[in-house]
């Protein structure tokens, strides 16, 4: 059950699923991946913008002119110029509209003002300087709790009508049914929660090589992109060109963790600028630019109330949200839920009923909201159940893990029709938890706890608290189920094609693109699994629109439940194709052939049968082929989801909280996931390493936080601190598997369970180790500052300066 | 300013400005771009190179400053065909993803094998503490590099069974 280590035989793969070193190592571990900075085209140009220092401000002026007159610049584009061709405004994921290059306001810090485009890197940054733009300050929205206010300044006056900074309510769940538990709740308990916004800083920064051909007309774009097939729809729809002359080449990506998703202002000015000058152009954000601009996560204020029965029966939960969106709605997610699927936050419990209300506002802060590996909100909605159980607990001076194990899903309650209208497909959570706790040593720990209060409680106080934290998390990912989602209109359904070439080797064409996920492995072994043929003689070929099926990209932990299946569909239909191949070889009718992995045989007589390799060279030879079979051995599939996948998982941290520096040290992390099928789960395991690092950072130091002139105080790697292996201890991993019992081969996804259920288990125990100060809540992140000022009883408002 | 900088054994030379990075000076004139930027700051360490044998972060060192000097960077650690053993401990023990942090790491992790052939867990978390990865949440590396420490480059196998790209 728990983790292995040892080492996999390099020189036999397996013929399907199981550890498997990755093929795209060999070239990562020499250098000699290609990230779109390795990109360069004879004759490029670089480009470089020009961003907003003001939150908030008038555009009075842009002088460009000792800008134009350096030696080495092309062409500057400013908001007029663009507005010139109709592209000052583009339509964001989220059916808003964001500006390319400001033309009125400048609506965040770090806004694109304009674009200089230049021989070489340097160069462009110096024109920048200039440029002259005269702002005139407006005040600044930066309290999202204060955007409605009657007297808050308005940021989108460019859209006529526009009269506040509300942008929408949305709600889920039976609001009367909830209330009425409310009503006669022996216990009630409530907690505003905050989810500050943080950043997904992959180490790559966001860039793109825009190369336009005049004379055939096509525009290739070399970009670090998660999605490339949406992002050649936007910009066919945004550039008004031609969607079949566009190229999109996503390379390999340095890290997306949803930071890659959106089309950034940067992209556009790439494409202009190549069109203006005739060059191709590079733009590659620096570190600062990254985080001060593009996609940001979460900015989630939350209340929330929980229901309960006197001895801890979770009854209801009713929440109430104000949802930071930044400057313009440009969340990527699923049309019809403005707040994501933030509705799955009645978590993994048995309730009677559930309701939320979330309102959306702007703000003058960068836009995103949906990003860093959040599976489209889950991870708001995990830490917010998991820090109201907390708190219940806490109130009811009940065991958190008791407290957990009484009001859990029970396994023969699935597909379990949660109170806000999922149907979670399959789980054992129980099982998962005392995993867990066993794991952990969890009634050990809580001796030692005890041992140590006492201690302190009899005036012994040095040293360090221990605090154990649990969460228990379900996400829903694999989105979706075209019916109900969509992004601008795009169903989120993906395809696949294969082929499989004379020699039994064969070709796997992706919608969806790595960013260090694994897939050239990952799919080759679902066709392994699927044909018998060798993971190492099957090419993946992904990140090119122009060499794949269509498809909405890699994000929401969707890749495996979306594209996973699709490719398992695909081998299937090469097999079945295969399988009348066989009968005509074999000169028997194809209902007698048996499968059994990499050759078809004849029932009854295993003898007789045919490999996959002898069927793909007959099929592509002079084998007179039954009637209405074409030839060659391929397949295409488009798989449309019928439900999302919820995995889950059980996870127990183990803190050292220091009262009196306020220092925080992770002492154990106890992860046991369950994620249906494991196909590699050597990557697995690397996935969730990743996502528990996650849950450190953000839990105890990642913020980007503003001041009340809306100054952004996260704008470097100085400012905004990422968890290093120091901070990390060495992960202590479980698993359980629950097969999804709707996806063909029975796999959940896994990419951000870790990221959704860590903070919490971090955030709680820090809270629990905490308790002998009487602390209930604090926010995250629990900095030394914010450790220390909640014990003193003074908790920090953590999402603006500290003034 | 006319440099002359031995990368990797090689010598090189060529005019840079005064102001350009040691990292675009390999990036970008050499070619060599399994050398990566992230960060500016040296904070990130994705940019990690050895200068005259210690590892340094090349967003914050001068071009001109490498001049009459040696760096060796991650196209330099396979030798005569044979991938060093944290290179193969990186791809046992899955300790890369995305791969972009990957170059410096492994550097960071032959400069620490050189000087301490046998170290524990935590001395590999303290010398690596200087550089980030947002994929692997470091154990992996950690175990790679122990990998390496295990197997060390008498028992190498040939760069050729681990396929080239």
């Amino acid at each position: 059950m728990t983790e292995r280590s040892e080492v996999i035989s390099q020189h036999s793969p397996p013929m399907g699923f199981g550890r498997m070193h990755r093929k795209e190592d060999a070239r990562f571990i020499r250098g000699r991946g290609t990230y779109v900075d390795d990109v360069r085209l004879p004759g490029m140009l670089h480009g470089a913008v020009l961003r907003s220092p003001f939150a908030h401000a008038r555009i009075v002026s842009v002088d460009t002119r000792a800008a134009d007159a350096h030696p080495k610049v092309k062409a500057v584009l400013t908001g007029q110029t663009l507005a010139g061709l109709n592209l000052a405004w583009m339509p964001t994921l989220s059916y808003d509209t964001q500006a390319v290059l400001a033309t009125d306001k400048v609506r965040f810090q770090g806004q694109e003002v304009a674009f200089v485009v230049a021989e070489d890197r340097y160069a462009a940054r110096d024109a920048l300087e200039l440029i002259d733009v005269e702002y005139e300050p407006l005040p600044a929205v930066v309290d999202a709790r204060r955007a409605t206010e009657p007297d808050a300044p308005v940021i989108r006056d460019d859209k006529e009508g526009t009269t506040d900074n509300h942008i929408f309510d949305w709600s889920a769940g039976d609001k009367a049914r909830t209330d009425a538990v409310f009503a006669d709740a022996e216990v009630v308990v409530e907690q505003d929660v905050l989810y500050p916004r943080v950043h997904p800083a992959p180490l790559e920064t966001c860039g793109a090589v825009a190369d336009f051909d005049k004379v055939t007309g096509k525009l290739t774009i070399w970009c670090n992109t998660q999605a490339p097939h949406a992002h050649r729809t936007v910009y066919a729809l945004v550039a008004g060109l031609p969607e079949h002359k566009i190229r999109v080449i996503s390379p390999d990506v340095g890290g997306g963790f949803g930071n890659k998703v959106p089309i950034y202002p940067g992209y556009v000015c790439a494409i202009v600028g190549s069109i203006v000058t005739g060059k191709p152009v590079k733009w590659l954000e620096d570190r600062s630019e990254n985080l001060m601009s593009t996609g940001f996560a979460r900015d989630y204020h939350m209340h929330g109330e929980v229901a309960a029965t006197r001895d801890g029966r979770i009854r209801a939960v009713r929440v109430k949200v104000i949802a930071d969106h930044g400057a313009f709605n440009g969340t990527a997610q699923p049309t019809k839920y403005p707040a994501g699927f933030f509705h799955v936050f009645s978590g993994s419990y048995d309730l009677e009923a559930a309701h939320c209300e979330v309102t959306g506002v702007y703000t003058n802060k960068a836009p995103g909201g949906v990003a860093y590996a959040c599976s489209f909100r889950v991870t708001e909605a995990a830490y917010l159940i998991e820090r109201l159980v907390d708190v219940l607990a806490y109130e009811l001076k009940l065991d958190p893990a008791e407290l957990r194990m009484r009001n859990l899903l029970r396994p023969e309650q699935f597909p379990y029709p949660s109170p806000t209208g999922w149907e979670y497909d399959s789980g054992d959570y129980p099982r998962a938890l005392r995993l867990a706790l066993d794991m952990a040593g969890y009634e050990k720990l809580r001796e030692e706890q005890a041992a140590q209060r006492e201690r302190w409680a009899a005036g012994e106080r040095s040293g360090t608290l221990m605090g154990i934290g649990l969460s228990f998390f379900t996400e829903a990912v694999g989105a979706g189920p075209r019916k109900h989602m969509d992004i601008l209109g795009l169903g989120m359904a993906d395809g696949a094609e294969l082929r499989v070439h004379p020699t039994g080797k064969a070709v796997l064409r992706i919608s969806v693109q790595s960013q260090g996920q694994g897939h050239e492995t990952t799919y080759a072994q679902i066709v392994a699994e699927e044909l018998g043929i060798s993971p190492d003689d099957i090419e993946v070929v992904h990140g090119d629109t122009d060499q794949t099926p269509f498809g909405l990209g890699t994000y929401g932990s969707r890749s495996t439940p979306v594209s996973g299946a699709a490719t398992a569909v695909v081998a299937r239909k090469v097999r079945e194709r295969a399988r009348l191949v066989a009968g005509a070889m074999l000169e028997v009718s194809p209902d007698d052939l048996q499968w059994e992995k990499g050759r078809w045989f004849v029932r009854g007589d295993p003898g007789s049968g045919r490999t996959i390799q002898e069927i793909a060279l007959a099929a592509h030879g002079n084998l007179e082929l039954p009637e209405g079979v074409e030839g060659h051995l391929d397949a295409t599939t488009v798989y449309n989801p019928p439900n999302l996948t919820f995995p889950f998982g059980a996870y127990v941290c183990v803190a050292d909280v220091d009262p009196g520096t306020g220092q925080v040290k992770v002492r154990r992390f106890v992860a046991v996931d369950d994620c249906g099928v494991r196909i590699n789960p050597m990557i697995v395991e690397g996935q969730v390493h990743g996502g528990l690092a996650d849950g450190i950072g953000m839990a105890l130091m990642q913020v980007i936080a503003f001041d009340e002139d809306g100054n952004c105080l996260g704008g470097s790697f100085m400012d905004y601190l990422l968890p290093t292996s120091v901070e990390c201890p060495s992960w202590e991993l479980g698993e359980t598997v629950t097969p999804s019992p709707h996806h063909p081969i029975g796999a959940k996804g896994v990419g951000e369970s870790a990221t959704v259920g860590s903070p919490a288990a971090v955030v709680n125990a820090v809270l629990d180790a905490l308790k002998p100060f009487g602390v209930r809540h604090a926010d995250m992140p629990l900095t030394p500052a914010a450790v220390w000022r909640a014990a003193q009883g003074r908790p920090l408002r953590t999402d603006l300066a500290i003034t | 300013m006319q440099v002359t900088v031995t990368v990797n054994g090689v010598e090189y030379t060529g005019d840079v400005d005064t102001r350009l990075l040691l990292v675009h000076f390999l990036r970008d004139q050499l070619g060599l771009t399994g050398t990566h930027w992230g960060c500016d700051t040296s904070n990130c360490g994705v940019c990690t190179v050895w200068l005259d044998g210690t590892p340094v972060k090349s967003c914050t060192v001068l071009a001109v400053m490498a001049h009459g000097h040696e760096v060796r960077t991650v196209e330099g650690l396979e030798r005569d065909g044979v991938l060093d053993p944290v290179q193969q401990g990186f791809v046992q023990c899955h300790g890369l993803q995305c791969g972009f942090c990957t170059p410096g790491m492994m550097l960071t992790a032959r400069w620490l094998l050189d000087h301490n052939p046998d170290p524990s867990a935590a001395e590999i978390r303290a010398a690596i503490s200087g550089q980030s990865c947002r994929c692997t949440g470091y154990e992996n590396i950690v175990r790679a590099i122990r990998w390496a420490a295990e197997h060390p480059a008498a028992e190498s196998t040939p760069a050729e069974e681990v396929a080239a790209p």
